[in-house]
C-alpha cells in the first residue's frame, strides 16, 4: 500500500530532472539554439584569454597560411590570426545585435504607447510617420541613413535602429489599444492619474511579451543587415573586428584562399542561426497563437 | 471601384511624400555642405553665393523643401559628382540591369517556393516538410553576400561552369551587336539572333540570379507554409472533406485560393526583399545595376546619385506594392461589395 502511494506521488509530482528533461524534448530547438547561443556569449565575454594571437597583430611572414594547429582558422593577407579575430568578432556582433534592437525600441515603444493610449489623430500621424519608413525596400533605407550620416559602425547602428523602429511601434500599439478601455485604466484616469504615469506604469507593462518576442526574432536579422552594411564598406572600419568586415576583406583573395571569407562567414552564420532558434522557441511559450508553426 | 483605386492611389501618394520628406531631411543633414561637394576646394565667395542661390539654399527651409519635391517631380534628381551625368540618366541607363536580376528571381520564387511551402503544408511533418523546413530555417541564417561567394568558389573556382562577375564577356559585347530594345539582355540578345550573346548573357545570370533566389527562398517558403496551415485549419477545409470532396480539388481549388491574397502580399515583400538585397548581390557579383552604382557612389560621397537611387527604388517598390493592392481588388469579391 504505501508502495502504491509513493509511486502515484511521484507520478503527480514529476522530479525537477523529468521537468528539464521534458521541456527540453518539447523544446528542442530553443534548447540547441540557446546552447549555442550561450557559448557564443561565453566566447564573446571570454575572448582575451581564448586567444592564441593578438587579433590584430600583423605578421607578413605568416600571412595567408591554411589552417594548422597552430592557426586553427589559417591566417589573412596581413598574418593575423583568423581563430582569434573570429573569436573578438563575436564581441562586436552580440553588442550590435542588443544596441540596435535597444535604440530601436527606445524610439519605437514610447510612439507605440502614444498612438494606442490616445488614438484618433495622434495615433494616425505617428503611425503614418511609421508606414512612411517601412515604404522603402529593407536594407535600403539603413544603407541611404549611413551614407548620410557618414561611414561607421555607430552610424549603421543608428541606421539599422532608425529604419526598424515602426515594428515596434506597431507591436506595443497593438498591445495598448487592446488594453485601453480595461477597467483599471479607467480607475487610474478616474484617481487622476496623469497620462504620461498611466502610458508607462499601467499601459506598457502589458505589452513587453509582444515586443520581447519581436526583438528576440529581430537579433538575428540586425546582426546580418549590420554585417551586410559591413561588406559594402559602410560599417565597420578597422580596427574594429567585425565578420563582415573581415569577409569584405578576403574579397580580393577568397578563391584561392578560401579559409579567409568561410571562417567568418560561418560565425556570422552560426550565430543568427542560434539566435533566430532561440528567438522561435522564446516566442512559442510566450505566444502560444503561434504553435501551429511547429 | 474608381473609389478603392483612388483610396490607394492617395495612400501612395502621402506615402510617397513621406520619402520624398526623408530623403530631403537627409541630404539636408549630410557632412559637407552641397556646395563644397560641387565647387571643391577654396571657391570664392561669389561661386558660394551663386551656388547656393542655384541650388535655393538661400531660402527658409519649407521654400527650399518646395524646390526639392518639384525638381523630384519632374525627374530631376541632380548630376552626379562621380560621373557629371544626370542622376536620371544614370539610373534608367542601369535600371534594366537591376531588373532582369530581380525579374527573373521573384519568378522563380514564384515557380518554386510557393509551391514547396504548399506541399510542405499540406503533408505536414513528412520528411519533405522537414527538409523543407531545415532549409528555410538555415537559408535565413546565411548572409546574401556569403551565399553568392560560396556559389562563386564552387561554379567558377572549382568548377570553373559560370563566369565570375559581370553582365557579359567584353569580347562578346565588342563582337556581337544587338539593339537595347528592352533592356534585358536575355531578350535582346534573342531578338538580334546572336547566340552566343545570349549564351554568355545567360551565363552570367545564373549565379547572380541563384544567390538572389536562394536569400528569398527561405523567407517565402516559411510564410506561405504558415498561411497555409492557417488555410487549411479553416472549416470550409473541414467540410469539403466531409464532403468527400478530392484532396487535389481541396486544396488547389480551396485553400489555395483562400491564400491568394496572402500570397500576393508574400509576393510583394519579396520584390521589396530583392530590390534591397540586390544591392549587396550587385556588389559581389559585379553587376552593372543600381545596386553596384549606389555602393559606388556612397564610397565617393556622390550623394545626389545615392539619393537618386533610393528614391528611385522606393518608388518602384510603392507601384509594385499599388498594383498588388489592385490585384487584392481583382481577387477578392469581399473588397467589391464594400
Amino acid at each position: 500500500m504505501s508502495n502504491l502511494f509513493k509511486i502515484q506521488a511521484a507520478q503527480i509530482k514529476p522530479s525537477i530532472t523529468a521537468k528539464i528533461s521534458a521541456f527540453m524534448s518539447a523544446n528542442t530547438l530553443l534548447v540547441v539554439g540557446g546552447g549555442i547561443f550561450l557559448a557564443i556569449v561565453l566566447v564573446a565575454v571570454l575572448a582575451p584569454w581564448i586567444v592564441p594571437f593578438e587579433p590584430n597583430k600583423m605578421n607578413f611572414s605568416d600571412k595567408l597560411e591554411a589552417p594548422s594547429l597552430e592557426h586553427l582558422m589559417g591566417t589573412d593577407a596581413l598574418g593575423r590570426d583568423i581563430f582569434s579575430r573570429v573569436v573578438y568578432g563575436a564581441q562586436t556582433s552580440l553588442v550590435i545585435g542588443f544596441t540596435v534592437l535597444a535604440i530601436a525600441m527606445a524610439i519605437g515603444v514610447p510612439i507605440g504607447l502614444a498612438a494606442g493610449y490616445f488614438g484618433g489623430r495622434i495615433d494616425m500621424f505617428l503611425m503614418r510617420i511609421s508606414d512612411v519608413f517601412l515604404a522603402f525596400p529593407p536594407l535600403l533605407l539603413p544603407i541611404t541613413i549611413t551614407a548620410a550620416l557618414g561611414a561607421g559602425l555607430f552610424n549603421a547602428m543608428l541606421a539599422l535602429a532608425i529604419s526598424w523602429f515602426p515594428w515596434y511601434a506597431r507591436i506595443v500599439r497593438g498591445s495598448v489599444m487592446a488594453i485601453r478601455e480595461e477597467l483599471y485604466i479607467d480607475a487610474a484616469r478616474a484617481m487622476g492619474v496623469g497620462s504620461i504615469r498611466i502610458m508607462f506604469r499601467h499601459a506598457l507593462p502589458n505589452s513587453w511579451t509582444p515586443a520581447i518576442v519581436q526583438a528576440s526574432m529581430d537579433f538575428g536579422y540586425t546582426i546580418l543587415a549590420a554585417a551586410s552594411l559591413s561588406f559594402i564598406g559602410i560599417g565597420a572600419k578597422p580596427p574594429t573586428i567585425e565578420w563582415g568586415l573581415m569577409v569584405a576583406l578576403s574579397r580580393s583573395k577568397f578563391l584561392d584562399f578560401w579559409w579567409t571569407a568561410a571562417f567568418p562567414g560561418l560565425a556570422i552564420f552560426l550565430t543568427v542561426l542560434a539566435v533566430n532558434l532561440l528567438g522561435d522557441g522564446i516566442r512559442d511559450i510566450l505566444d502560444p497563437k503561434h504553435r501551429s508553426d511547429r | 471601384m474608381v473609389k478603392y483605386v483612388a483610396q490607394r492611389l492617395l495612400m501612395m501618394i502621402v506615402i510617397l511624400c513621406g520619402v520624398l520628406v526623408i530623403t530631403f531631411a537627409l541630404s539636408r543633414i549630410l557632412p559637407g555642405s552641397p556646395v563644397e561637394m560641387m565647387l571643391g576646394h577654396r571657391p570664392t565667395q561669389e561661386q558660394i553665393d551663386l551656388a547656393k542661390a542655384e541650388l535655393h539654399l538661400d531660402k527658409s527651409i519649407p521654400i527650399q523643401f518646395a524646390y526639392y519635391v518639384g525638381d523630384m517631380v519632374q525627374g530631376d534628381f541632380g548630376k552626379s559628382l562621380r560621373t557629371g551625368q544626370p542622376v536620371l540618366d544614370d539610373v534608367v541607363e542601369r535600371m534594366t540591369a537591376t531588373l532582369e536580376l530581380t525579374t527573373i528571381a521573384v519568378i522563380l520564387i514564384i515557380l518554386i517556393g510557393i509551391p514547396i511551402g504548399v506541399i510542405s503544408a499540406v503533408k505536414q511533418n513528412s520528411i519533405s516538410d522537414h527538409g523543407a523546413r531545415s532549409f528555410s530555417i538555415a537559408g535565413m541564417a546565411l548572409p546574401v553576400f556569403l551565399v553568392g561567394m560560396m556559389l562563386q568558389m564552387l561554379f567558377y573556382g572549382k568548377l570553373a561552369w559560370f563566369p565570375l562577375q559581370g553582365r557579359m564577356n567584353s569580347e562578346v559585347l565588342l563582337d556581337y551587336e544587338f539593339a537595347r530594345v528592352t533592356g534585358f539582355y536575355l531578350i535582346d540578345t534573342l531578338l538580334a539572333g546572336e547566340w552566343v550573346a545570349f549564351k554568355s548573357a545567360a551565363a552570367h545570370l545564373v549565379l547572380p540570379v541563384l544567390t538572389l533566389t536562394l536569400a528569398a527562398m527561405a523567407v517565402v517558403t516559411r510564410i506561405t507554409r504558415n498561411t497555409m496551415v492557417e488555410a487549411l485549419g479553416e472549416d470550409f477545409v473541414r467540410t469539403a472533406k466531409a464532403y468527400g470532396l478530392p484532396k487535389n480539388k481541396i486544396y488547389f481549388g480551396y485553400a489555395l485560393r483562400a491564400t491568394l491574397i496572402p500570397m500576393m502580399t508574400v509576393v510583394g515583400l519579396t520584390y521589396g526583399f530583392m530590390l534591397g538585397n540586390s544591392v549587396i548581390v550587385e556588389y559581389v557579383f559585379d553587376w552593372p545595376g543600381l545596386g553596384g552604382y549606389v555602393v559606388g557612389a556612397i564610397v565617393k560621397n556622390d550623394f545626389p546619385a545615392v539619393m537618386g537611387v533610393t528614391l528611385f527604388l522606393s518608388t518602384a517598390y510603392l507601384l509594385i506594392n499599388f498594383i498588388i493592392d489592385l490585384l487584392y481588388y481583382v481577387a477578392d469579391p469581399r473588397l467589391r461589395a464594400v
